[in-house]
């Protein structure tokens, strides 16, 4: 079971492309036709000097590109079979554009147990910054370990 | 948002429905996402795992609730979005979202509205429950 001493623990920096493709596909998986996302013209008008991601790409972006996707959970030792996703926040700080590489850096901030041990929600925190050095985001996610209890 | 002069608390400022998600959906998004993990389209990993079937990635239910958002509010203005998955969703559910003005407030030099924001399916379980703060 994870506990305390996972609290600090920081996983390898992430390095993500924003890809024109990847996006399309996503945003075509979505049905999202918001002229803002798809073409430059409407992105300009709105404010952008090159084409946004839309509000929940940034998660997809830290797991399309990391090397292994679930070496969080094989490190703290955590059975991808008993993992939920609880909560999930973005803080926009700065535009993120098509065209952009994002690095992104995971740390453990909390192992908090619930209902006797059955369950474990560790929560991760992770800056992003652009090509340039600019903090554009911050996400945090919390994860749910359903424990095997003993009975 | 087009006269956000006249945005105040208790206005509802978006409600969009969505298509039924499918096996293909999961698929779909599986791999647009990045998210692998087999519980969301391999169904003899899910039951392996204690659950009757595949269902939907958290992230899937958020990415439709912030297609909402940004229909409603420009992405631009958009400076906070967080959610709690309240419960899991399954095959077939069309979801509703919905978000309401809660609080205007300044902020960082803006004057800036906090939205409760809710996922709904069509028997009317809350899927997903957040938050967004937005400048007006």
């Amino acid at each position: 079971m994870v506990d305390q001493s996972a609290v600090g623990r920081s996983f390898t920096p992430v390095t993500a492309h924003v890809e024109p493709g990847r996006l399309r596909y996503f945003l075509n998986t979505l049905g999202e036709e918001n002229p803002v996302y798809r073409n430059a013209d409407a992105a300009r008008a709105a404010g952008f000097t090159g084409m946004p991601v839309p509000p929940t790409y940034l998660f997809c972006l830290e797991m399309m590109d990391v090397d292994d996707p679930f070496e969080m959970f094989t490190a703290l030792g955590i059975d991808l079979a008993r993992v939920l996703h609880g909560e999930q926040s973005f803080a926009y700080h700065a535009p993120v554009l098509v065209g952009d590489t994002l690095t992104f850096r995971p740390r453990v901030t909390s192992v908090t147990e619930k209902k006797g041990g059955a369950m474990t929600l560790i929560g991760i925190r992770c800056e992003v910054t652009n090509q340039d050095g600019v903090h554009v985001a911050d996400t945090a996610r919390t994860i749910v370990v359903r424990n095997e209890v003993a009975s | 948002m087009t006269a956000s002069g006249d945005i105040k608390a208790g206005d509802r400022l978006i409600h969009k429905v969505f298509p039924p998600i499918t096996r293909h959906t999961l698929a779909l998004y599986c791999g647009a996402s990045g998210d692998h993990n087999p519980i969301h389209v391999d169904i003899d990993f899910a039951k392996a795992a204690g659950f009757p079937d595949v269902f939907a990635h958290g992230m899937l239910v958020m990415a439709y609730l912030g297609q909402a958002l940004t229909d409603a509010v420009p992405p631009s203005r958009l400076r906070h979005f967080s959610t709690r998955f309240v419960a899991i969703t399954r095959l077939g559910a069309k979801l509703t979202c919905e978000g309401t003005v809660t609080e205007l407030f300044a902020e960082a030099g803006e004057r800036r509205a906090r939205l409760a924001l809710t996922t709904r399916d069509d028997r009317g379980e809350i899927k997903l429950e957040g938050s967004a703060v937005v400048a007006l």
